[in-house]
């Protein structure tokens, strides 16, 4: 049955973080903005608490302990409806903060999506009790980004079989020094069993925060999202438990779809939920833009009127309605990829197409507000000039705007990654 | 509950108006196109689908059920997808009956419904363009002057589909300040239909420029009666089956590309495994499925009763903007043969076009 009709438990959830963004968000994200290195201790320690109420699911994670329903009831299930609209308003508050809250975040999902039931448990449950913990995904290297199966970072068996070595470089880790080094977190790296085998031999590991071995070389200095650290990680002969593998250490052969449903086709699809959760990010920047925008134009006398002639609609009328009408169709788009995880369908076309969509549109949003504005929309008075920095990054992680238009020509054409480059 | 997905009874009618798109408007679109002329045989079937009648209440005649935009944008799309002009064509009659069946008296309901649940089609239109650069729907310059027990209209029309042989048509006039429409019957005095226009799509459908000449109607053809109707919510029908119908024709065109950009050749591989071509799909099947969702969006806010003009302007926006962007690029995927007529993407980025011109030319 088509309904628009967002449920009761999602507004109510959505106004709590409204008002969190109001009160708590806005107000310092000028300044985390402006203090790059220094990490947004106010915001942190009061949503730690929420996080860790919620079982310390910050993106697509399920709750630790989360059983399914076992009394034969189907209910609806909302997990990645909810999630959207929470990460869609936390990044209304602001995009920054959003990103450095404490919790499972990519790591958390990775964990999720390929660990079996006791590393769940030992790797997710610190996240529902004591301190704020972090946990982040190492995946880019200097020479591969959206070419993953060109990541050269290794892991090998020692010599007792009892570790795996992990030798190599990651960059890009969002949260990587939270995780690595400044609370008890892990990083979840993504490492290569065997050079020679390609794709099939990459594997997850969860490299625990503070392990000899581990070291932040470098916090990166960024065009936008700067509450948030972004940190290069050096691995150096650096020890982990056996156990410390998501999935299988077979390198599966051929193209099993059941051996390499742990490994990195596992990875893949953690994607699924990830891509709209960034989509939803990137749409929060944009409805705070275009909220405020409008605002602010309308309090200096521009209206915005539905449904006029276009020989009546002002070019500023005619961007704020343009801008309004993209935003709302890549939400929906995002709703549409999150409805059918919900329904437990499969969703790959459709979260790389809310992502390619919602990448474009929080782009054009942004740097069409600050247009709009004028000198004010330039200057650091405002928010605008941030949001637009802010919103810059969601047509690049998470699979840039290419890759991501690339997975949706193959899923359309029936293409396979070698037919379609 | 957010849902995007059609229950039993949606996925029915999409599937009957699909069958009867790929069966009988696909074969028939480019020589209707060619010809200007739609085959009538064709708008009998596409009748006894019962799109009209199964939203009107079984007093007048109807198949009872609760008339829903939301129902009509899914069988929309379908038409678009099969043939813009010919689709039109059949939908006229709803340019007349919808508007009764929101804002009519009862005794208009009473004279008029019944007649449009023939088993046969039932030529009835409406007038609400009129052929100037400025046309607004909210200040129209065709006007109405209450005289007496009568209303006077004057003015120019155009985009009146099939006036010529309509027995009734619903002209929108500035009365009062704002836009009421009027129950206009065919040899009214006055009432004059002009030569058959000819634009750069929807050949296929028959349209006319009429003129009002101190045409003389009396005081209960006015829809709504003292009343008066809602001219923003009939608009908004209007923009939600536009839509709809801009998705079916964007929906055709993206498809086509694909399937030719897979089997065409060039430097030894299919046009589609290069990323100049793939990501124009890509992006093609983007726009349907956005516009999709914003038609529905706007359908279903029509359907609870809410006000709907925002998200039936955006929807209509969007679907104006996506229909000629998509049909634009099928036209680029297919090159030089895109441009020909024996392909249909060329008829399709026509018809494209045309959808910012078309706000009253379609309601369902």
């Amino acid at each position: 049955m088509i309904d628009f009709e967002t449920p009761a438990s999602i507004e109510r959830q959505v106004q709590l973080i409204t008002m969190l963004g109001e009160q708590v968000m806005r107000p310092i994200a000028r300044y985390y903005d402006e203090h790059e290195g220094e990490r947004p201790w106010d915001y942190i320690n009061m949503i730690w608490q929420t996080v860790r109420s919620q079982g310390g699911r910050t993106l697509a994670a399920p709750i630790v302990g989360d059983k399914p329903d076992d009394n034969g009831e189907k209910k609806p299930r909302l997990h990645n409806l909810l999630l959207m609209h929470t990460v869609e308003a936390l990044s209304w508050g602001d995009a920054g903060l959003y990103l450095s809250t404490p919790g499972g975040a990519l790591g958390g999902a990775a964990v999720e999506a390929t660990g079996t039931p006791e590393q769940k448990e030992r790797f997710l449950k610190r996240f529902t009790e004591g301190e704020p913990k972090w946990a982040a995904m190492a995946m880019t290297e200097p020479h591969a980004g959206s070419d993953t199966a060109a990541i050269r970072t290794s892991a090998r068996l020692s010599e007792d079989g009892k570790e795996w070595i992990i030798n190599g470089e990651k960059i890009f880790v969002t949260g990587g020094l939270m995780s690595a080094k400044e609370s008890p977190g892990f990083v979840v790296v993504w490492a290569t069993i065997d050079p020679t085998a390609g794709r099939a031999a990459i594997k997850p590991f969860v490299v625990e925060s503070g392990t000899p071995g581990m070291t932040v070389a470098k916090l990166e200095h960024k065009h936008g999202i700067r509450a948030s650290d972004t940190a290069a990680l050096v691995f150096q002969d650096c020890r982990i438990p056996f156990d410390n593998i998501l999935g299988s250490a077979e390198i599966a052969r051929g193209d099993s779809p059941s051996s390499g449903s742990k490994g990195f086709k596992g990875a893949m699809k953690t994607f699924d939920a990830t891509r709209p959760a960034v989509a939803a990010s990137a749409l929060g920047i944009t409805r705070a833009t275009l909220q405020f925008t409008a605002n602010y134009l309308k309090e200096r006398g521009v209206k915005v009127r539905y449904g006029a002639p276009l020989h009546q609609q002002t070019a500023i009328e005619r961007d704020l309605l343009q801008m309004e009408a993209q935003h709302r169709a890549a939400w929906l788009l995002v709703l549409n990829a999150a409805a059918r995880m919900d329904a437990g369908q499969e969703n790959t076309l459709e979260a790389s197409m809310c992502k390619v969509k919602a990448g474009a549109v929080a782009n054009f949003v942004a740097q069409k507000a600050v247009e709009l504005l004028g000198p004010d929309g330039y200057s650091c008075k405002l928010l605008v000039e941030k949001w637009m920095r802010d919103a810059r990054i969601n047509d690049i992680y998470e699979g840039t705007g290419q890759i991501n238009r690339l997975i949706v020509a193959r899923r359309l054409l029936g293409y396979s990654s070698r037919e379609l480059r | 509950m957010i849902s995007f997905t059609p229950n039993d009874e949606q996925q029915l009618i999409i599937e009957t108006v699909r069958r009867y798109a790929a069966e009988r408007l696909r074969p028939a679109a480019h020589d209707a196109d060619e010809s200007g002329a739609t085959p009538p045989a064709i708008v009998e079937v596409g009748w006894e689908l019962g799109l009209l009648p199964s939203a009107l209440p079984e007093q007048y005649g109807g198949f009872g059920d609760a008339h829903s935009a939301l129902t009509g944008a899914l069988a929309a799309e379908e038409l678009g997808y099969g043939d813009l002009a010919i689709s039109l064509y059949l939908l006229t009659p709803n340019l007349f009956g919808i508007p009764i069946l929101h804002c009519g008296t009862e005794e208009q309901k009473k004279q008029w419904l019944p007649k449009l649940t023939d088993a046969t089609f039932v030529p009835a239109t409406a007038a609400l363009i009129e052929p100037r650069w400025d046309f607004d729907p909210r200040a129209l310059h065709t006007i109405a002057e209450r005289e007496q027990g009568y209303y006077v209209l004057n003015g120019h029309k155009a985009f009146v589909p099939l006036a010529a042989e309509a027995a009734a048509m619903l002209v929108y006039a500035r009365e009062g300040g704002a836009t009421q429409a009027f129950i206009v019957e065919k040899g009214t005095s006055g009432l004059t239909v002009l030569e058959r226009e000819k634009n750069m799509g929807l050949r296929a459908l028959p349209t006319y420029e009429v003129l009002l000449e101190d045409v003389r109607v009396p005081r209960d053809a006015r829809l709504g009666g003292e009343a008066g109707s809602n001219a923003e919510l009939l608009l908004n029908y209007s923009r939600v089956a536009l839509a709809s119908l801009a998705v079916g024709v964007a929906r055709g065109a993206y498809e086509y590309a694909r399937d030719y950009a897979k089997t065409r050749e060039t430097f030894g591989r299919p046009i589609a495994q290069y990323q100049a071509i793939a990501f124009m799909l890509a992006e093609m099947a983007i726009e349907v499925d956005a516009a999709r969702l914003m038609a529905w969006e706007a359908a279903w806010t029509l359907d609870q009763g809410r006000d709907a003009t925002q998200q039936a302007a955006l929807a209509k926006q969007y679907a104006d903007e996506a229909v000629l962007f998509v049909t634009d690029r099928a036209v680029q995927v297919l090159g030089g043969h895109g441009y020909i007529r024996e392909h249909p993407v060329e008829r399709w980025l026509r018809n494209g076009r045309g959808f910012t011109t078309f706000l009253g030319l379609a309601m369902i």
